[in-house]
């Protein structure tokens, strides 16, 4: 164990529990916004109590990836200062950003969203929670125009006297295709996942006959969103997917498992590795499939893993340029074989409203809410396979990960603040899930505001 | 525009969100700081929380922005500062997530014990952050040991000197005192009357820190020595306004008494940033090994970006940040729906 290992995992820990939060705060913002603006609209009170119960779940969720993100702003310096010196110059422009632009945005109108449901005009109310939407997507945009940048780095120059890398081009920056096929994908997936969610969660009442109108209308919004956003994150996914070939030729070569470079290149669906991850023993192949996947023909040159290892020793000198390839293989695999399950469930999803609510599968619905890990899963196989795959770079081709870390940290004190962060991270998980549990089992009734008298006789409060 | 008035103009800029941060997110540490003591009962607590409830989460987002400014606009600044006080900014977040997530759950659940230990969880979260700034910026006005690759080198205990230690509880007592004034604004009844209590008894402990950080400044910065006497203009200023608070608390004018501690409050990170300009980590090691505005920010194209995006934009989150104090301008009363 070394500093530079445990700050990777404690940056590993954090962030992937953060990106749990992430993505259900992106998409279910806009289910409670739909359902607010319809209650304004029609008047109708129904509409109401379905964007606080969801709003309610919302804020439980809110308040965990708030609270983690936090970290991620910190840990930049506190545990990568000479990353920060290296690139400080491009990579913290969009954090700052992000701060002014988009946290300020969605803090300030949540709380507008939270405390003014009787001191806003119901026009001013839903307008908060839209603000909000667009502060939180906007907060993810600039964070994965950042990540993009790391990825595919534009718009710098090497300055030689600073020892660092310049920005000469924030329209590149902002303009990086990498950031912004991102940004598509995460948006789509964080509708994914909140689309789940309201299904799990309705299905299960449904079953049980509770609120019956109101989960209908829940599960068929959120069956329309979910099978457009699973078809989004298919889409989205496949562009991305082409455009990394383009620019990470490596971590395109890794996510298939692709040693030598091949033209017509078979497709594996299977492949096994030895210990060291890094050899392949045996795979299942099926030919010209990949360069169909890349090229939408059945032929075309995919560079190997080999190949590229040679290119990059010529440019950058002798090293290790091979990212963690068994464990990229099946985190792309894991990911992709959920998303297409997700479409499938989708599809079945609003097959039932169109057959109006057949009996007989309303009452077995329940298993629905086992789906609801699944964005889970693909999301955080999905990130892995990002960040692992550009490995041993933190910054593609410009700074190694090794050199990143800060030079000043000890085994201990990393150890400590790893330990620390584990502990706290999974108590309030345990407290977290509790929470999500009682309030999505409970119904909209818990969801209703309470009033306390501070008067003598003390009253007790409604929400037991 | 030059390079030199583009660093100058966000070492300003910076200091801004900082005051903001003191400012704001300074009485609503004070109130969760004061939250097991001055609610009694549970319905108490609740009102008490729900007084701060829409702003906290604004508030903490200047932290937030001051932090991402100083990445953006300083590289070797955030660089050096986060990775050196390193145990510092560890226990700041650890006490910063307990508290987000506290005032979301607390009244989630009916039974005394979840709610109590969340109660102590808001407590400890809001004392830990405002000790550890304090601590933080007392030792940058300071100076702390920096060698000439821009590393810290001391420890955690380095910074916990008597004077850094000082500027700690100086800030914890301040910000007690703004959110006893906040809460006198806010609460009506019997709150109110406790709140006032409280603030009466916690004016004479501000005082005493705070007029002691003051002279302690005077001898262990350099700022009157490089900028002259005038320069105790700010720190008299800090002193007097609390001792006016003082008069208007025990006048019962509330309003006044909160302006005054704000001012307090206002102008105690402005002395610790005029005792720092232009440099933004003293080397007491060697001084030059200092980090300045001038050796430790980014090029003038990123400062440009940075400067147009934040001329545009902060004039925008300040006005609706002010509309959203001027939505919860009321007081709790019996008739206010509590979220939290």
């Amino acid at each position: 164990m070394n500093p530079i290992i445990l700050s990777r995992w404690q940056f590993a820990i954090t962030t992937i529990y953060h990106f749990f939060f992430v993505p259900l705060t992106l998409g279910l913002v806009w289910f409670v916004a739909i359902l607010e603006t319809i209650y304004v609209r029609t008047g109708n009170e129904a509409y109401k109590r379905m964007a606080r119960f969801w709003g309610k779940l919302l804020l439980i969720n809110f308040a965990m990836g708030v609270v983690t993100g936090i970290v991620q702003e910190f840990q930049f310096g506190m545990n990568w200062s000479e990353y920060s010196r290296y690139v400080g110059d491009i990579f913290g422009a969009p954090l700052a950003i992000e701060a002014l632009l988009a946290f300020f945005l969605e803090s300030t109108f949540l709380g507008m969203w939270v405390f003014g449901w009787d001191r806003l005009s119901k026009g001013s109310h839903a307008a908060t929670i839209w603000l909000v939407a667009i502060g939180s997507n906007l907060s993810a945009l600039w964070i994965l125009l950042a990540n993009g940048w790391m990825q595919h780095p534009v718009g710098y120059v090497f300055n030689d006297a600073a020892g660092r890398a310049e920005l000469v081009d924030f329209i590149a920056l902002m303009a990086n295709p990498r950031g912004w096929l991102f940004f598509w994908h995460t948006i789509s997936s964080g509708l994914v996942t909140a689309a789940f969610f309201v299904l799990g969660i309705s299905a299960y009442h449904l079953a049980r006959k509770q609120n019956a109108e109101m989960f209908q209308r829940s599960f068929r919004l959120a069956a329309i969103i979910g099978i457009s956003a699973t078809v989004m994150v298919v889409l989205s996914g496949d562009t991305q997917g082409r455009y990394l070939r383009e620019v990470q030729p490596m971590a395109a070569a890794a996510s298939e498992a692709l040693w030598d470079t091949a033209d017509p290149a078979p497709f594996s669906v299977v492949a096994f590795f030895g210990s060291s991850g890094r050899d392949e023993t045996w795979s299942w192949r099926i030919p010209n499939t990949l360069s169909f996947l890349y090229y939408l023909k059945p032929e075309g040159e995919v560079r190997g893993i080999h190949d590229l290892q040679a290119e990059y020793e010529a440019t950058y000198g002798p090293g290790n340029y091979i990212p963690p390839v068994a464990l990229d293989f099946w985190m792309f695999r894991i990911m992709v074989g959920v998303g297409f399950l997700m479409v499938a469930l989708a599809a079945y999803a609003l097959y039932l409203p169109l057959r109006k609510w057949p009996e007989k599968w309303v009452r077995r619905l329940r298993w629905m809410a086992w789906a609801i890990p699944l964005p889970y899963i693909a999301n955080t196989s999905g990130w892995i396979l990002t960040e692992t795959a550009r490995q041993p770079w933190i910054v593609t081709g410009l700074l190694r990960t090794e050199n990143a870390v800060s030079p000043n940290l000890t085994t201990g004190l990393v150890l400590f603040s790893l330990v620390g962060f584990a502990l706290l991270y999974a108590a309030l998980m345990v407290a977290d899930v509790y929470l999500l549990f009682k309030f999505a089992k409970a119904g909209p009734e818990a969801a209703m505001p309470q009033t306390v008298e501070p008067a003598p006789a003390p009253v007790r409060s409604q929400d037991e | 525009m030059s390079t030199e008035f583009l660093q100058t103009l966000w070492f300003i800029l910076i200091a801004v969100l900082w005051i903001g941060f003191f400012l704001l997110e300074g009485f609503d540490f004070g109130v969760g700081m004061l939250l097991p003591f001055l609610g009694k009962k549970d319905e108490e607590r609740r009102a008490i929380i729900n007084a701060i409830g829409p702003h906290w989460d604004g508030n903490e987002v200047w932290l937030v922005t001051a932090g991402g400014a100083t990445f953006a606009a300083f590289p070797h600044w955030y660089a050096t500062l986060f990775s050196g006080f390193y145990p510092g900014f560890l226990l700041l977040l650890l006490g910063l997530i307990l508290r987000g997530v506290a005032f979301e759950f607390r009244s989630k659940d009916a039974s005394p014990r979840w709610r109590s230990l969340w109660d102590w969880c808001i407590f400890g979260g809001s004392l830990l952050p405002s000790l550890l700034l304090g601590v933080v910026f007392a030792n940058l006005a300071r100076g702390v040991p920096i060698d000439a690759n821009r590393m810290y080198t001391g420890n955690l205990l380095t910074l916990l000197s008597p004077f850094g230690l000082l500027g700690g509880l100086a800030v914890v007592a301040a910000f007690l005192l703004h959110g006893a004034n906040f809460l006198g604004l806010k609460m009506t009844g019997d709150l109110q009357e406790r709140a006032h209590g409280f603030s009466r008894r916690l004016w004479l402990v501000a005082v005493a820190l705070v007029s002691s950080l003051m002279i302690a400044t005077f001898f262990f910065t350099d700022t009157s020595a490089r900028l002259g006497l005038a320069s105790g203009i700010v720190p008299v200023g800090a002193v007097v306004a609390l001792l006016l608070a003082g008069y208007f608390i025990g006048k019962k004018r509330e309003g006044w008494a909160f302006i005054m501690g704000a001012v307090t409050i206002v102008l105690t990170p402005v002395t610790y940033f005029l005792a720092m300009f232009p440099r933004v980590m003293i080397s007491n090691t060697n001084p030059d090994y200092s980090l300045t505005i001038y050796n430790a920010s980014s090029s003038p194209y990123t400062l440009k970006v940075l400067t147009i995006v934040a001329v545009v934009f902060l004039p925008i989150v300040l006005i609706y940040q002010g509309w959203s104090y001027y939505v919860f301008r009321k007081r709790i009363g019996h008739e206010s729906h509590l979220e939290y």
